[in-house]
């Protein structure tokens, strides 16, 4: 059966942590290892903080973010109502940023990419983003 | 984040400890680059056994750091990280930037 979980919040960077927490407790429900569920809070992470920066231009604005299992996956929609991104393919090449003067690593569509099995942006400039990602998890295993 | 430095002529260690995101870019960066031009530092190592969670935001710091440094004539090092921040060190290709320091040790003040 599937399981859902869907938040909003205000687009500030107090909210970030709060996000990827409320993600990795959600998930948490597969029985992931440690470090699945690490890969799940970074990627999150990465998504939410590009609503903020990026899509709202921190200004501020709302978050949502739907999450949800079933069977052993887990999928998170990242969305964001904001200026949208012009070129998708650009915005993910490692260690391009739109922003450097904010001292933006550039990394995190990689990062993002690296964590998760599949991750998919949509975008309308003007419009706002979202960002879908899934990611199997091992679920539990008998090493018996 | 909390960071607790200590220095000697213009070597330092910073200890940070905490989460390493864009929350706390901003911050840490202000303490990082106040140690590094008041206090003259052209060998920072940065210990981050204390870094619990890490993301590219932080990333952009330590890089940042690093280019303020290289620019001074200067280097960063990093130590402690854990496995799930070292993976995001490697993925960005940092060691290549910065000499990785063995998580006990530390250099002599």
């Amino acid at each position: 059966m599937k399981n859902n979980l869907n938040a909003s919040f205000s687009a500030i960077s107090q909210n970030e942590s709060l996000a990827r927490t409320i993600a990795a407790a959600f998930a948490a429900q597969l029985n992931p290892t440690i470090e699945e569920l690490t890969d799940i809070r970074t990627a999150v992470s990465e998504a939410v903080t590009n609503a903020i920066i990026h899509g709202y231009s921190n200004r501020g604005g709302t978050v949502t973010m739907n999450c949800s299992v079933e069977g052993s996956v887990f999928s998170v929609d990242v969305i964001d109502t904001g200026r949208g991104i012009d070129d998708i393919e650009l915005a993910m090449q490692p260690f391009y940023t739109s922003a450097p003067e904010l001292e933006r690593s550039g990394m995190g569509f990689s990062v993002m990419q690296a964590f998760m099995d599949e991750v998919k942006v949509r975008s309308m400039p003007g419009y706002g983003t979202t960002v879908s990602m899934k990611k199997r998890v091992s679920a539990v295993r008998d090493d018996g | 984040m909390q960071i607790r430095s200590e220095t000697v002529g213009t070597r330092a260690v910073a200890r940070l400890t905490g989460e390493l995101d864009h929350h706390c870019a901003a911050e840490t960066r202000a303490a990082l680059d106040a140690l590094i031009t008041h206090s003259g530092i052209v060998e920072l190592e940065l210990d981050l056994t204390g870094v619990t969670f890490m993301d590219s935001s932080g990333l952009g710091v330590i890089l940042g750091r690093y280019r303020a440094l290289s620019r001074r004539g200067g280097r960063l090092a990093l130590r402690g990280a854990n496995k799930h921040v070292d993976r995001i060190l490697r993925m960005a290709g940092v060691y290549a930037l910065c000499e990785r320091r063995d998580a006990q040790g530390g250099i002599e003040l």
